[in-house]
């Protein structure tokens, strides 16, 4: 990290946990100055958390946070801020639901952090004007916060942090609370006023299309971990796992395998690509874009064949459901229309083929010996096929996504979970569902079952396989 | 329309037995005299009655020292209480509530017989004792409820832009629970200008209130001065509420 210039939050290694639930593992991640950095990712995925202890709200269990802070005489330091309370940090906060102040008037909300700084009274008055030319909002000063309308409020609460020239603004979800045709406007100006302002801006949302637009950087969070950072046209062509493909945009994301280097077959086909090194005949995801599949009525020549299941459009494109030949069903966008019922044939460039390596390609779970044929998994008993416990007290258990079992009524399952995100792979489901202990299972099923769906979970005991941790089956 | 209004008939015959006739029967009764006939006399009397003068000083001054007292000590326990950091369990706010649901007279007179037996000379120091016990939960439940319901975000906001932990009380904290101290204050001060019965067990009526005199006319059968008396307290009353702005302010804390 130190080798990179301009460096100004550098995070190493935080982790944090509020009771049993660990929300934040391990997170590395460096931030420039001057950069629009945003923490993405659904809900509970950690981001917002990461975000308060860059303020100051919380502190790291494990790691360090280090920010550049002016030392004296233009010589600026590198400072680990553990234990240094939010109001002493050099950066300011946009809140989520803006947090004016319902006691004071627009100019004492913007004036607050100065007459705290007890900047004399005249300068007060020409940074509040200038910051509220800034936000659009001069002649506002004496307006009641509660008056205003949201939009307002949030240029209100902009104002509020940039008037005493941050370092680091940092924004959590500013946008959430306001429609649609308010937002897109917002995010230009976000986008305007950051570049006016040359300073850094950490910004947290669960919009995938407001990340993209507005960012120099994104950094991809799920479940407490980054999953990627990198500039949206990275993330959005070359994601790293099948998580980041489906958060950002539209996707096909499918099983393949990697027959050799530059060849991988998906969707009962075989298909030129420009990935390698991934050995051959490993198991591997693929991401095919809707806007990259070539549609065509002819099907002679077409690396695949199939037929339009629907057919809607969307304003500038069409988007169409195909079942290939295969029987898989894909997303395509193409600005020509073609009916339900038609045959169409179908090919994809190499170079629009993403091969991501399979985060994992079976359930590996740590578990407990109770007995010969029962083990204790997720906090609860299951019953396995026999086996003989060693010496050793550390095991693990080993099942396929495919023999996991989900069920409708929470009791007919031997413990039970939520359908925490589910993927579509073309012709089945690939869900992850979190246990009641906290724990991930990943499920590939027919069925359809919804995001938050309470599941029973239940595993036959000849599809479990018990293991050593030291990888010896027992 | 018109029959949904029906609905409001029961409340609306309560409110003119119970509310609107007996105002009007003190006004009436305190300006007649014991025949029946108009008269002014009742007011003058108060005024140039020394007895009732002096009493309703001291009534006053009990009323505003106890109202100081309750606030400055609720204050503090309202906002522990309501520190989620500080007080993990809604338990024990209930517990500052308990005292409320046993009756303030039989508090009164244990808290008396304590005095007693403890050998404490009663006289101003047990009223005021006595007034503060009985009266202090009217001022924290208010003010525990706004602060309880205050947004967190207020204060994190005030700490970014740079306040200290004092600054953000003073500044952001403090203004933000006025309601609660309004109605607080009102809901000690009102009652405490009118009670009799505290200072009756509590200082053997060696000190008299204004509710005292009240009560000792009504019984003399002295009923058109007793009702003048009653008039002139609840004006005084009515103008503190008018002077905290408790008529057009929404009360946030709410009663009891």
């Amino acid at each position: 990290m130190s080798g990179h210039q301009n460096i100004i939050i550098d995070i190493e290694h935080v982790s944090k946990s509020f009771g049993d639930n660990q929300v934040l593992k391990d997170i590395s991640l460096y931030i420039r100055e001057g950069e629009f950095v945003t923490l993405l990712g659904p809900s509970g995925c950690g981001k917002t958390t990461l975000l308060r202890m860059i303020a100051g709200f919380l502190e790291p269990d494990e790691g360090t946070i280090s920010m550049k802070w002016d030392g004296k005489a233009g010589n600026p330091d590198f400072k680990d801020v553990a234990g240094i309370p939010p109001h002493q940090r050099p950066l300011n906060t946009v809140f989520q639901r803006y947090a004016l102040f319902p006691h004071l008037d627009v100019y004492d909300n913007i004036a607050f952090g100065l007459k705290l700084k007890k900047v004399p009274k005249d300068e007060i008055d020409a940074r509040v004007r200038k910051v509220l030319k800034l936000v659009s909002m001069s002649d506002y000063e004496d307006r009641d916060v509660e008056s205003l309308s949201g939009g307002q409020q949030q240029r209100v609460a902009i104002a509020r942090a940039i008037v005493n020239q941050p370092k680091v603004l940092l924004l959590d979800e500013p946008l959430a609370a306001l429609d649609l045709k308010m937002r897109q406007d917002m995010q230009i100006e976000l986008k305007e006023m950051h570049q006016k302002l040359g300073i850094t801006f950490i910004y947290v949302t669960h919009d995938q299309g407001e990340a993209l637009t507005l960012s120099d950087t994104i950094v991809v969070m799920n479940e407490g971990r980054i999953q990627q950072i990198g500039t949206p046209t990275d993330i959005y062509n070359e994601p790293v796992n099948s998580f980041v493909a489906d958060f950002i945009g539209e996707s096909n994301i499918l099983n393949g395998t990697m027959v050799r280097d530059r060849r991988v077959s998906f969707i009962g086909h075989e298909f030129d690509c420009v990935d390698e090194g991934f050995g051959e005949n490993s198991p591997v995801d693929v991401v095919i874009r809707p806007e990259d599949v070539i549609i065509s009525d002819k099907t002679e020549g077409a690396q695949f064949t199939g037929r339009v299941k629907s057919c809607a459009f969307k304003g500038v494109h069409y988007e169409m459901y195909v079942d290939t030949d295969s029987g898989n069903e894909l997303q395509i966008q193409d600005y020509d229309a073609f009916e339900p019922g038609t045959e169409v044939g179908m090919s994809i460039n190499p170079d629009d083929i993403q091969v991501m390596r399979k985060e994992r390609t079976e359930n590996v779970v740590d578990c407990e010996i109770i007995d010969s044929t029962h083990i204790e998994l997720f906090g609860e008993t299951f019953e396995c096929a026999p086996f003989t416990p060693g010496p050793d007290g550390h095991y693990r258990a080993r099942f396929p996504f495919s023999k996991v079992e989900l069920w409708d009524h929470e009791d007919e399952g031997v413990t039970t979970g939520e359908v925490w995100f589910i993927l579509y792979k073309g012709d089945h489901y690939h869900l992850t569902v979190r246990t009641d202990s906290g724990e991930y299972v990943y499920v590939d099923t027919d069925d359809i079952w919804d995001k938050g769906d309470l599941v029973g979970i239940s595993i036959q005991p000849g599809d479990i396989i018990v293991e050593s941790q030291d990888g010896q089956e027992k | 329309m018109g029959k949904r209004s029906n609905w409001a008939l029961p409340y609306l015959i309560f409110l003119i037995l119970f509310v609107a006739l007996p105002l009007i029967l003190i006004a009436l009764y305190a300006f007649r005299d014991g025949n029946g006939s108009f008269t002014l006399s009742n007011i003058t009397k108060f005024f140039t009655d020394g007895d009732a003068l002096s009493t309703f000083a001291v009534s006053i001054e009990v009323a505003v020292e106890n109202t100081l007292i309750c606030l400055l000590l609720g204050y503090p326990a309202a906002w522990i209480l309501a520190n989620r950091d500080l007080n993990k369990s809604a338990v024990t706010a209930i517990l500052f509530i308990l005292p409320m649901w046993v009756n303030a007279l039989m508090r009164t007179l244990a808290t008396a017989e304590l005095f007693n037996s403890l050998g404490f000379t009663l006289g101003k120091g047990t009223l005021i004792f006595g007034m503060v016990y009985d009266y202090l939960p009217f001022m924290i439940y208010p003010i525990y409820n706004v602060l309880q319901k205050m947004d967190k975000s207020y204060g994190e906001a005030a700490a970014d832009l740079g306040a200290t932990p004092a600054e953000v009380f003073m500044k952001v904290t403090l203004p933000l629970s006025k309601p609660g101290i309004f109605s607080g204050i009102l809901m000690v001060f009102m009652p405490t200008v009118s009670t009799f019965a505290i200072s009756e067990f509590l200082t053997n009526n060696k000190i008299k209130l204004f509710g005292t005199i009240i009560q000792e006319n009504i019984n003399s059968s002295m009923w058109n001065y007793g009702a003048a008396l009653s008039l002139f307290m609840l004006v005084i009353i009515g103008l503190t509420t008018i002077l905290l702005g408790g008529e057009d302010r929404e009360i946030e804390g709410g009663t009891l």
